[in-house]
């Protein structure tokens, strides 16, 4: 496997800046999509012969769709603002890795075509020609790019690295050269629904053992209902919360808190996936046929509101784009936000009364919160400014009694990726995501020292995923990752629920 | 790519998952094994054989905790936890049990 001969970084501090190695990453790539894989999502299969034709005319549709994708390419003034910002250049020390060095990756082709210098005196103004070398190179530092976007808060100009990285894989994707870890999810999220290939049939088998586990627990019949029209709300959250370690604890705790509330909700089997990775690929179209299900199956199950489980780049897409993806959202109650956070809802229980919380069920831990980036950059949560990084935290402080933040540069809009977002959750990237969690895992081994941290906690399936795996590796437990409504699911206090007191008895 | 079973080949993906499910045999899963490093014990085939039985019966691997809840009642208390399935399978029993078992590689944020 690729994590057996990974050199862990140690950092003296976690945004401490490392001597440059250049060409540490050069070469890393990605497994490529099989030809079934990329034209299941409307790409050609493989490198198609006019590729460099392709490629140019793409990142001309692109400069003139997206604004924003060409004044980020125009207004660079390579000040270095950005230079020490990216946890994968903090973590392997490649001067690629910088986000203004990974931006002229494409822009010194974008100046070679589109610009009057770049046209007539390339050598003047580092335009370059587009070679198969050059597609290669972009396929290569794309994907060590989470497009989480931790630069663009430190750019002068705002220039969303991000942006171009999604641009570059559209355009790749637009040749043929397609990811396999992405493009293979869509293929599945297009036919079956989620990203994990989870059937109707073995979904609807997976909530009745999570029942079964929740009424022994609790002694009480907590339901988690799936296609039940005429409920008042739909629950869209990522599929690895109906099958991986820590998301599925999380899950259960959406359960006990709709069932403690008394509302009516369900899932839907149809649009059994919140997650959106039509997103990380840049892809528009994809994106809008993922989305178009959420609508389809709010339709459907004839639903007043719309709340999305943990995940982070879902709720970006959710909280910033559904309604031209995939609205008008007029059907819908608008007493309620569309679409609306797990945690504003939990939050909003809280502050009424609604729940009963018992805090020293957490007193085993003391523990942190890791912002997710695309929670935390490019989205909000409820009706204040900020309220993306209050709101988790207050839900935290009222369920367990040890809680601390990590370091102030690491947290809110300056936090640090998990490693492993932006479509790089896969195997065969592994050594890329041990050295770009560095920085985090820092941060969290200075909370641990100073603070006694225990656990951390995180509103991301990705993030959940890949500190569970990455963890090990700086020392910690792989379940020292916590679900926000793990810690919900424990404090919590259902009507009827059998007590140890009781089991004493 | 491909393993080598009694002379036959049966292919498989960049990362050890054969591609043609039917292809798979007990024979072949201690040649990924060993492949994986990993000698197949008797604990470890309960927990391929149960993937197996699962995925015929719903098409796709289980939880972890679906299979963990399996393994508690067959192995009791003791073997039927997170520690002792990564013990067995130390790159995940999601994943690695998967290929061994001839399954293909859960897919998403797992």
């Amino acid at each position: 496997m690729a994590d057996g001969d990974t050199q862990v970084p140690k950092l003296a501090y976690p945004t401490a800046t490392p001597c440059i190695k250049p060409g540490a990453m050069e070469g890393l790539q990605p497994f490529l999509a099989s030809p079934e894989h990329n034209k299941a999502l409307g790409f050609p299969g493989e490198l198609v012969p006019d590729w460099k034709e392709r490629a140019l005319a793409k990142m001309e549709e692109l400069a003139g769709k997206n604004r924003a994708f060409q004044v980020y390419l125009d207004i660079c003034v390579k000040c270095g603002a950005c230079t020490d910002k990216c946890h994968y250049f903090l973590g392997t020390a490649d001067p690629k890795n910088m986000p203004v060095a990974r931006q002229d990756l494409l822009r010194s082709v974008y100046r070679r075509y589109f610009t009057f210098a770049g046209k007539y005196f390339p050598w003047l103004v580092g335009a370059r020609d587009l070679t198969e070398d050059v597609l290669m190179e972009w396929y290569s530092y794309y994907h060590q790019c989470s497009e989480c976007r931790r630069c663009s808060v430190f750019c002068p100009y705002g220039i969303d690295t991000a942006e171009i990285t999604m641009a570059a894989r559209d355009i790749l994707d637009a040749v043929g050269i397609g990811m396999k870890y992405s493009n293979e999810i869509i293929g599945k999220v297009h036919t079956v629904g989620n990203n994990l290939g989870l059937n109707p049939k073995a979904l609807r088998a997976t909530l009745e053992d999570l029942e079964e586990d929740i009424e022994d627990d609790t002694g009480v019949s907590v339901r988690i209902p799936i296609d039940e029209k005429g409920a008042d709300i739909l629950l869209v959250t990522p599929s690895a919360d109906f099958f991986a370690e820590p998301h599925i604890d999380g899950l259960i705790g959406y359960a006990k808190v709709f069932h403690q509330t008394g509302v009516s909700w369900t899932l839907s089997s149809y649009a059994s996936e919140a997650a959106n990775f039509g997103l990380f690929i840049g892809n528009y179209e994809n994106m809008r046929l993922v989305s178009q299900r959420i609508r389809k199956a709010a339709l459907d199950l004839g639903v007043k509101r719309i709340i999305f489980g943990e995940c982070g780049h879902a709720w970006r897409v959710a909280y910033s784009f559904l309604n031209t993806l995939a609205g008008p959202w007029d059907f819908l109650d608008p007493n309620y936000p569309v679409p609306q956070h797990i945690l504003e809802f939990t939050w909003n229980e809280i502050q009424q009364g609604n729940l009963t919380l018992d805090k020293t069920r957490n007193d085993h831990m003391t523990v942190t919160f890791h912002d997710s980036c695309n929670v935390a950059r490019g989205s909000r949560m409820g009706d204040m400014p900020g309220g993306q990084f209050e709101i988790p935290r207050n839900v935290i402080k009222a369920v367990c009694n040890n809680f601390v933040d990590m370091e102030q540069d690491t947290i809110h809009e300056s936090t640090l990726c998990c490693g492993g977002g932006g479509g790089l959750l896969t195997d065969d990237l592994m050594d890329l995501r041990i050295k770009g969690a560095a920085p985090r895992m820092t941060a969290l081994q200075q909370s641990t020292e100073q603070h006694g941290v225990t656990h951390m906690a995180a509103i991301c399936a990705i993030c959940k995923t890949q500190f569970s795996k990455v963890m090990p590796k700086y020392g910690y437990d792989m379940d020292s990752i916590v679900s926000v409504h793990q810690l919900v699911s424990n404090a919590i206090i259902l009507d009827g629920q059998k007590t140890e007191d009781d089991a004493a008895e | 790519m491909a393993y080598e079973v009694n002379g036959q080949s049966v292919a498989c993906d960049e990362e050890g998952y054969i591609t043609n499910l039917s292809e798979w045999s007990p024979e072949l899963a201690e040649i990924i094994a060993k492949n994986e490093e990993l000698e197949m014990t008797d604990d470890r085939w309960e927990v391929v054989n149960f993937l197996r039985d699962y995925y015929e019966e719903y098409q796709i691997a289980p939880a972890v905790r679906v299979l963990i809840k399996a393994a508690k009642k067959s192995m009791g208390p003791d073997k039927g936890n997170n520690k002792y399935m990564y013990e067995l399978f130390p790159y995940g029993p999601a994943k690695q049990a998967c290929k061994i078992a001839g399954l293909p590689k859960p897919t998403g944020c797992v």
